[in-house]
């Protein structure tokens, strides 16, 4: 025998390899997907419901099945058929792939039609000697060929075995007749030496458990390399009914079978005691019968049955049965579920029984974190449920802490330390937070800086922490350029820390052709919290050059071919594009007066008004489950997800709305005004002297004939038609309030309801918004006054009018918000602020402009050139550069 | 029957590098692709290179020449399409088995050649067998995941047709290549199976997966083990990888697949990562110096070049292979 003896040891596949070695205790076959064992299943197919059979498949492999037995024996059906569509899904499902098939029929034009659609090395279950020497040896060709495992069944010419020696008997011939004249691998033979009901009263069985064992000791010890399997239930088949009888049967039966060389199995992990857990009698008892141990064995196992009949577990038990589970598995099912009810009890235990208090944080919880994670990463878990883990996960911490910190040198070993900030001028940090979150779960280290963080502050801290990545986020136009600036900082003081970029309007196109040529190191751009977790995995790990190198090149790719497609398009000059404006028929359009002129200021609002108007599609959006209300609850994917969050945003908005925890208030006006110069607004005072103008800016990209270069200006009558026009302006907010309520969240180390009540913030702002347009449309303008409409309709914008908000596709220019606030003096009149960057603060706050024509229309400006950026300048009296600097998102490169 | 079998355990063995580059310098046109005898054809015949072993079979020969003057031990086949099922875009499943047939004469005649020059350093053809166009366990309709473009039976007819002609026409060794889909390759390697049977003849076989990407999986989606697994119940002379990935991207996998099996090992990787115009842009030198890493830490028995590589890259891989020992492996009992 030479060294590579030891990997003679069976191999199989789906996508993923799966070595049976005698360290990997017991290989677990799934049997659900088995039309002969499953009504449900077979069902499922007959009714060809494949999705749910499908997910029949996925259960079992979630539920650790590391091979799944296929079965479509059944009278009505094509198996031929079944097997192959069945077996094609799966191929297309990667998480049910990953482990191989068993493919099980006992008919061979099934089997062969099964292994003509698996890549992988799958098991055939089964041949055997039933039908003669001549087809044995035929199917073992035709398996080996098609390269699969083998069971083979203790049965030959004369029927099944049934005896110790039978069993031996007919599993040496196979053994012989595979190895030496078909050439068959030895480590590819799975023996099934048969399991047979016991205590069935009848002599004749009283040995079968124990010829089974026999059986399985004699194989593994005198064929080498062969492996044993079996199916368990079948064993207790005489007690169907009482399955506290039969899970301490096949608990027990497992137990001896196992450690007598049975290797792989098919057991219903539902239907299984802890063997340490059985009771003692019913053990004794069962033993007795597994062992032929006593001549009244079979009597006194149904007397003790009789005893235990109908005492059904309770359903409540069952829901708490996890609380009876080992310690870690305790831990890591608060984890994964999110439970943090009796945390605190798990972790004192925990605590309790290692040295050093850190050790509960690196042992118990890293290990429930790290299921957690490879839920997550795997797209078994969705953002919600992590960051409830993250809840439990903290809560856990914060238990701790104290007692580390008596220890003193207590520190907390992590997989690496994350810079996290908002850019300079910008308050958003719903995403930001999510991905902290997500990132703390994976055990980062995150270094929070807040919002609106300078660029020194970021370097400053990036060198002082020596944190392994810089992960920076914005939601606002502007913080795109901010982004730049920091990136170009980082490279001056040659930082090499890899780059993050995120945020809701990054892109991989700006980070490829505005950021990466900057800065030497790494920089990714991400679009969701799920990627962050590997995208910093692939950075972190030790030999990440390929990575790096390898995103690098993709970038630049990126960049050569945005680059090369951004020439082709063709531009306008400024004054073609105004010739192309959109031209209304002022004469003959109706312009209504307004009901109300000047400024009105909204104080005391009830907020649970609004509750109507919430859109809620980009409220899932910002928790990454993707689907558009209110089909998104009833998703097959995220549905169960979706409808979980749902639940917990309306108990909290009660909660706002009970105790009053955010505040709401708006001003708006509406004033006369006309376009003069093609492009910009003047807005007048009641005297009729100009107040201000807004400046608008106009599409340059050449369109095909007829379609026009459209700006904002367009939809109010120009100044020379002689008519006079109107046009409103607003800021709305629910903001007040939400930072202390996140902020006593975050005290309680509840990530989930501080990111929650942040997003139902945004969602009333916009609600408001909503609620006011239609409130000005109907009553203080009331050019639509006849409007009714539903709130999905106000959703798809089928109202008359529009209400566009700078810094948004239609008016990216952000300096205008400066016009509304002067116009509206919205500072003084309710305290919504503008940062540096023209951010809004509070950061749940809706600014625009409101014009009435029915002819009004959203569209996005897209890029202009440079005449027009000098003309702007010029109107809006700053230099280029400053103008540049505004409008750098929006300038032909 | 088979001398590689003995020159692999001596050193290590150079495969070529790629044909379609080889045959891009010549520009051949639409009329050079039909030559006389396909003058008429009704289907457009211009890329078509495996047809051009018949209609161009001296430039064919000269690549075959090029290369083992480079310094290969192995020329792959002008065969990389030779399957009904891949030629059917050509409309020409019926000139499969000539196909193949003369490809491998075309090989083994300047093989030949170059062996008795230098019997020393005996040269070898091997019967190039592509993935086709078609992947068995793959839909190409997102909305039916159950179907598939081509059964397994079809494969195995399609692929045993190949596997005949290129025997007949003399090859040294079987590579089935480029595999994106394990399926498509088991099918590959049961009708070798078959025809080594009926023939009652053995012929090595060279297995050579595609990792297409950073994923470490091939296309179909397995692992590095799990493709190994899966291809691993027949006998082979070598397993390894080629094409996606240049020789630097390729290396962690390789290393993979060396620890696992005990099969000879084999790589042709690209030269390097396409471009932003889809050209391959690596030296000869920079190629030279990645393979040498697979070299230093023993990871190849047999090595070459897959798109984009040219003589020069082959001269280059060749001059350096010759300064290290072959990878050892143990041969199970």
């Amino acid at each position: 025998m030479v060294d590579s003896d030891c990997k003679k040891y069976l191999t199989l596949s789906g996508l993923e390899p799966l070595v049976v070695t005698p360290e990997s205790n017991f290989i677990n076959v799934g049997e659900r997907t088995n039309v002969t064992g499953s009504r449900k299943f077979l069902r499922l197919i007959k009714e060809e419901k494949f999705e749910e059979a499908l997910s029949v498949a996925r259960d079992q492999v979630e539920g650790g099945a590391q091979i799944i037995d296929v079965n479509m024996d059944e009278g009505m059906l094509d198996g031929v058929q079944a097997m192959t569509t069945f077996l094609n899904l799966i191929a297309s499902e990667p998480d049910i792939a990953r482990v191989p098939i068993m493919i099980d029929s006992s008919k061979w034009e099934i089997i062969e039609a099964g292994l003509q659609v698996v890549q992988g090395k799958s098991v055939v279950n089964s041949i055997s000697l039933k039908e003669g020497e001549a087809q044995f040896k035929h199917q073992a060709k035709l398996v080996k060929r098609y390269g699969a495992a083998v069971i083979v069944m203790a049965f030959d010419e004369k029927g099944q075995a049934d005896t110790y020696e039978r069993r031996i008997e007919i599993c040496k011939r196979s053994y012989d007749i595979l190895v030496n004249e078909v050439d068959f691998p030895a480590q590819d033979i799975i023996f099934d030496p048969n399991i047979f009901p016991v205590a069935t009263g009848m002599d004749e069985h009283r040995k079968n458990a124990l010829d089974f064992f026999n059986a399985t000791k004699w194989i593994r010890e005198n064929l080498p390399y062969a492996n044993v399997s079996g199916g368990v239930s079948n064993v207790s088949f005489s007690f169907r009914g009482n399955n506290t009888v039969r899970e301490a049967m096949h608990s027990s039966f497992l137990y001896h079978a196992i450690k007598n060389g049975m290797n792989l199995g098919i057991v219903n992990p539902t239907m299984l005691e802890i063997y340490d857990q059985i009771d003692g009698e019913l053990l004794e008892r069962v033993e007795d019968v597994l062992f032929d141990r006593r001549d009244d064995a079979t009597e006194r196992l149904l007397d003790f049955a009789e005893t235990v009949k109908g005492s059904k577990k309770e359903d409540l038990e069952t829901i708490q049965e996890w609380r009876n589970g080992k310690l870690q598995d305790r831990i890591t099912h608060a984890l994964v579920k999110g439970i943090d009810t009796y945390i605190v009890e798990d972790v004192e235990e925990a605590r309790l029984s290692v040295s050093r208090p850190i050790e509960v944080i690196e042992g118990h919880l890293m290990t429930g974190m790290n299921v957690v994670g490879d839920l997550f990463g795997s797209g078994k878990m969705f953002l919600p449920q992590v960051v409830k883990s993250a809840r439990v996960m903290k809560k856990a911490v914060a238990y701790l802490q104290p007692f580390i910190e008596a220890e003193k040198d207590g520190k907390q070993e992590f997989a690496g330390k994350i810079l996290m900030a908002t850019v300079k001028g910008d308050v958003h940090d719903i995403g930001k937070n999510i991905v902290s979150v997500v990132l703390g779960c994976n055990n980062y280290e995150i270094i929070d800086l807040g919002v609106m963080v300078p660029p020194e502050k970021i370097i400053e801290t990036a060198v002082k922490e020596q944190v392994d990545v810089i992960g920076l986020s914005g939601l606002i136009t502007p913080s795109l350029d901010e982004m730049v600036y920091v990136s170009k900082e980082l490279e001056k003081q040659n930082i090499k820390i890899p780059l993050i970029i995120g945020g809701a309007t990054t892109s991989k196109a700006h980070t490829a052709v505005k950021i990466a040529p900057h800065y030497q190191n790494t920089v990714i751009h991400i679009n969701d919290a799920s990627r962050a977790v590997t995208v910093v995995g692939d950075l972190l790990q030790e030999n990440n050059t390929l990575y790096k190198n390898q995103i690098r090149e993709e970038y630049n790719k990126f960049r050569e071919q945005f680059l090369t497609r951004g020439k082709r398009k063709e531009y306008l000059s400024i004054e073609d594009a105004r010739k192309n404006k959109y031209k209304i028929d002022w004469e003959a359009n109706e312009i209504v007066k307004p009901k109300q002129l000047g400024i009105q200021v909204i104080e005391e609002f009830n907020i649970q008004k609004l509750e109507a108007y919430i859109d809620w599609s980009p409220f899932f959006r910002s928790w990454d489950l993707h689907g558009r209300y209110p089909d998104i609850l009833e998703d097959e994917i995220v549905g169960k997800q979706a409808t979980e969050l749902f639940v917990d945003a309306r108990e909290l908005l009660k909660r706002v709305f009970d105790e009053k925890l955010l505040k709401a208030k708006a001003i708006f006006g509406i004033f006369p005004a006309n376009t003069v110069n093609d492009d910009d607004i003047e807005v007048y005072n009641e005297q009729g002297k100009v107040q201000n103008t807004f400046l608008t800016l106009r599409q340059q990209l050449k369109k095909r004939e007829s379609v026009p270069n459209y700006a904002l200006a367009d939809f109010i009558a120009p100044k020379k038609t002689g008519i006079q026009d109107y046009m409103g302006a607003f800021c709305v907010t629910t903001g007040f309030g939400t930072k202390a309520l996140a902020e006593q969240f975050e005290a309680d180390n509840d990530d989930y309801n501080s990111i929650m009540i942040k997003a139902l913030a945004d969602r009333l702002a916009e609600a408001f918004a909503e609620y006011l347009h239609k409130e000005v449309r109907t009553k203080y303008w009331g050019y639509a006054s006849s409007e009714n409409l539903t709130n999905q309709e106000l959703i798809a914008e089928e109202y008359k009018g529009i209400r566009p908000a700078p810094g948004y596709p239609a008016c990216p220019d952000h300096l205008e918000k400066n016009t509304i606030w002067k116009l509206l003096d919205v500072e003084k009149n309710i305290g919504v602020k503008l940062t540096e960057s023209l951010a809004m603060w509070p950061a749940a706050s809706v600014s625009g402009y409101y014009f009435g024509n029915k002819e009004a229309k959203y569209f996005g400006l897209g890029k202009i050139t440079q005449d027009q950026l000098k003309d702007y300048a010029n109107r809006r009296e700053i230099s280029i550069e400053q103008a540049q600097k505004w409008l750098n998102p929006n300038l032909v490169d | 029957m088979n001398r590689i079998k003995e020159e692999i355990q001596k050193r290590i063995l150079v495969l070529d590098g790629a044909m379609g580059t080889m045959l891009q310098r010549h520009s051949f046109t639409e009329e050079d692709f039909r030559g006389k005898r396909f003058k008429d054809y009704p289907s457009p015949l211009q890329g078509n290179n495996d047809l051009l072993s018949l209609t161009q079979p001296e430039a064919i020969a000269d690549v075959h020449r090029q290369y083992f003057e480079a310094g290969a031990d192995i020329v792959e086949t002008n065969t990389f399409s030779g399957t009904t099922i891949a030629m059917a875009d050509y409309n020409m499943e019926d000139l499969v088995y000539e196909l193949n047939f003369e490809s491998a004469k075309i090989a083994k005649a300047v093989a030949e050649e170059f062996t008795s020059k230098n019997p020393k350093k005996p040269r070898f053809v091997a019967g190039s067998i592509g993935p086709t166009n078609r992947t068995a366990s793959l839909s190409p309709d997102v909305n039916k995941p159950e179907y598939r473009a081509v059964t397994f039976e079809e494969l195995r007819k399609a692929y045993k047709q190949q596997v005949e002609a290129l025997i007949d026409g003399g090859v040294d060794v079987l590579l089935v290549e480029t595999i994106f889909d394990t399926l498509n390759a088991k099918a590959a390697l049961f009708a070798i199976e078959e025809v080594k049977e009926e023939k009652n003849i053995d012929i090595p076989i060279m297995v050579s997966g595609t990792i297409t990407d950073a994923s470490g999986r091939t296309l179909s989606g397995q692992t590095v083990e799990a493709f190994l697994t899966s291809i691993s119940h027949i006998p082979l002379l070598s397993v390894g990888f080629n094409c996606a990935l240049g020789a630097e991207q390729l290396q962690p996998y390789l290393q993979r697949l060396s620890n696992e099996t005990e099969f000879y090992t084999s790589a042709h990787p690209n030269a390097g990562l396409p471009n932003a115009f889809g050209e391959y842009d690596e030296t000869p030198e920079e190629m030279q110096s990645y393979i040498e890493n697979y070299l230093k830490d023993d990871l190849i028995n047999i090595i070459g070049g897959c798109c984009g590589t040219n003589p020069e890259h082959i001269k280059a891989i060749a001059n350096v292979a010759s300064k290290y020992k072959p990878r050892q492996i143990q041969v199970v009992a």
